[in-house]
């Protein structure tokens, strides 16, 4: 039978299926943070059951840190003590930390990839959402819940029913200045928010085929605003010179080995899809959204949709916006770069490029927050910390910071902020804060103009 | 886990599509290290204004309203991973939700907390909604052995779907945690015959299908 990409790597993790219900899938890799873990290892502790399988267990530090002198104490009591039962917690269970301040820290799905420890083929797991961002590599790669990372530690299995199928495909050439953001928000908007529920979803077609792995990666971190529980791209050359050589990525022979599988990970030629979508490239421009879940999307340019439901209307109300209204000129107070979406370092380096010689406008505070120690280092040796500097902008130490405001970095009630972060949710930044989000080139040239405005022009 | 068989009770519903797990519980309540409270401060910044006083427009917070069941719009519990929202809703006090859709996510972390996610036509919900807006009183019967759902004065009633693995878990209060742990010695044949890790599917299928 003629197999997806999906298929593949789900069938050869499958320990058993029980009859007419879930099927028993083998983790490869589990990936832990402060927030999700706490109550599972309680769980097992309570029940006596020891973790399973330490060593492909790797936990970081990141929602739930302060991005500022990370060397002290965190001031904030309740912080402090998650964090203390994460370290603890994984000494007792002899789990590998990079905590707060070990040069490997930062967002899990920023961390993992960079190191090499996400790897095609893998089924990849964390008490995160946004584990979908590992479907980059070609790996099923899905968010789970408490419950689930206590089943994963006591048997490095999890009980779930195989996922139905999407493809979405986009092929043709990308305008200047379109960025990975602008497509996956794009395809949120014309698919809406609950378009994926059931599916994993496959992206295909030249556009990520040319995308770079960094690119990849904040298309599959946005699977999950459409529903989806995870989304892949089928491995390439790209995606095998971008793992070569990492921290903890196969080596030598054991490398070619292992290349030569991934080089198999393709959806056969007539596989079968659930559902499947296509759209041309030459469609898609710099987004930005305008209502309180990533499906309320519009270009740049564009205009608010004057059709709406009750809950749309609730949405605008919050955003304060109005009906058939364009953003264009709207002042903005607050940009962020940061967030497991765009806190790599292509996405400070174009940035960088369109702030360079340029200065924020007065009324904006502009943060940047890299997503991991080794992102913060790269800012560092290409001077791109001058560059935000001279700008005015704010550079930060790593850590998921404003994209879920567990930390101190809010942005204040009744405030735009343009955020490239993943979800504009009532709230999400900060009590009563109003998520725009868009890609790190529009949230640059907003800081740099004050304001919404079209910047394509300006373009090299 | 707390076993879910039948459930009459009334409603508390709540007229909002796209719920996100941020609303059901915000971030900033995501500190703790237990399971406990959670439920204080569950649709915290719709329940309460800045000073911390209730909002009485909301519905949690609107005397006619309470009960066991909450009745919620389209595509309930999207976003965040976070189990906290599943503990917040079943600390407050309610063991079903009734919608047209659930995110992934939310609906197994309801199911492993013994939070029943009852899934009914877009036509189905809007009668439940017509008929607690109608009398707040009125009662709605989730029989789970019969995976159906009815409202009690007029009878109407739809029958919801329900993974016949985890209706089992939910009547008898099992959870996967027993049942994988119970299979370590299979896991521990794939683990030996995989290699422990993403190994070359050819190998693999022959032996796994």
């Amino acid at each position: 039978m003629k197999k997806t990409l999906f298929d593949k790597i789900w069938d050869s993790h499958v320990v058993e299926s029980i009859p007419n219900g879930p099927d028993i899938l083998y983790i490869d890799k589990h990936l832990i943070h402060e927030v999700t873990s706490p109550q599972a290892f309680n769980e097992l502790k309570e029940r006596n059951i020891p973790v399973f399988r330490p060593d492909q267990i790797v936990a970081t530090a990141d929602h739930n840190t302060p991005t500022k002198d990370q060397h002290l104490p965190v001031k904030d009591l309740l912080s402090r003590k998650q964090l203390k039962e994460l370290s603890q917690n994984c000494e007792e269970n002899n789990i590998t930390l990079y905590g707060l301040g070990h040069p490997y820290n930062g967002i899990v799905h920023v961390m993992a990839p960079e190191l090499g420890i996400t790897q095609p083929g893998m089924t990849i797991v964390c008490g995160d959402s946004h584990t979908s961002t590992h479907g980059a590599f070609g790996t099923i790669a899905f968010g789970i819940g408490t419950s689930q990372v206590t089943q994963v530690f006591a048997s490095q299995c999890l009980l779930v029913e195989k996922p139905k199928k999407l493809r979405v495909n986009v092929n043709g050439k990308l305008k200047n200045g379109v960025l990975p953001k602008d497509v996956i928000l794009y395809i949120i908007s014309k698919l809406g928010t609950n378009s994926g529920t059931g599916y994993f979803c496959e992206y295909a077609g030249n556009v990520f085929e040319e995308m770079s792995m960094e690119g990849r990666m904040t298309v599959c971190n946005m699977s999950i605003e459409m529903g989806a529980r995870g989304g892949l791209i089928a491995p390439d050359q790209t995606t095998i010179d971008y793992v070569e050589g990492r921290e903890f990525a196969p080596k030598g022979a054991e490398f070619e080995k292992m290349k030569a599988h991934w080089e198999t990970l393709k959806t056969d030629a007539d596989a079968e899809f659930d559902q499947e979508y296509s759209f041309e490239a030459e469609d898609i421009e710099p987004m930005i959204t305008y209502g309180t879940n990533p499906g309320m999307g519009i270009k740049l340019t564009g205009s608010i949709p004057v059709e709406g439901n009750k809950s749309d209307a609730k949405a605008l109300a919050y955003m304060n916006f109005k009906p058939g209204e364009t953003l264009l000129e709207k002042p903005i107070n607050y940009i962020f770069i940061g967030s497991c979406t765009n806190s790599r370092i292509e996405d400070f380096r174009v940035a960088a490029s369109y702030i360079k010689g340029k200065k924020k406008a007065e009324n904006v505070n502009a943060l940047i927050v890299p997503g991991s120690r080794q992102v913060a280092e790269q800012i560092k040796t290409e001077g791109l910390d001058k560059v935000f500097e001279e700008a005015g902008f704010t550079l930060r130490q790593p850590g998921c910071s404003a994209c879920l405001a567990m930390n101190d970095d809010k942005i204040p009630e009744g405030e735009y902020c343009v955020s490239t972060s993943n979800r504009n949710f009532e709230g999400r930044q900060g009590p009563g804060s109003r998520t725009i989000l868009a890609s790190p080139l529009t949230a640059a040239a907003t800081a740099i103009s004050g304001k919404i405005s079209d910047y394509t022009q300006t373009l090299n | 886990m707390e076993k879910f068989i039948k459930l009459t009770d009334t409603v508390v519903p709540l007229d909002a599509e796209n719920v996100d797990t941020d609303q059901i519980i915000p971030a900033r309540f995501l500190k703790a290290t237990d399971k406990e409270g959670f439920g204080e401060n569950l649709f915290r910044d719709w329940r309460f204004d800045k000073s911390g006083e209730p909002n009485e427009d909301f519905v949690l917070n609107q005397d006619k309203y309470s009960g066991s069941i909450l009745l919620a719009g389209n595509n309930f519990g999207c976003g965040s991973s976070r189990e906290h929202a599943a503990w917040a809703i079943k600390t407050y006090g309610f063991k079903a939700v009734v919608s047209s859709y659930f995110a992934d996510i939310f609906k197994g972390n309801a199911l492993n907390n013994g939070l029943l996610p009852v899934q009914v036509s877009p036509d189905f919900l809007h009668k439940l909604f017509a008929a607690v807006e109608k009398d707040s009183e009125e009662k709605v019967v989730i029989d789970l052995e019969e995976q159906k759902i009815s409202i009690q004065s007029s009878g109407e009633s739809e029958s919801f779907d329900i993974d016949p693995y985890k209706k089992t878990c939910l009547i008898n209060g099992y959870d996967d945690i027993d049942f994988l742990t119970s299979k370590l010695d299979a896991i521990k044949k794939f683990e030996k015959r995989s290699g422990n890790q993403a190994e070359p599917q050819q190998t693999l299928q022959t032996e796994n299908i």
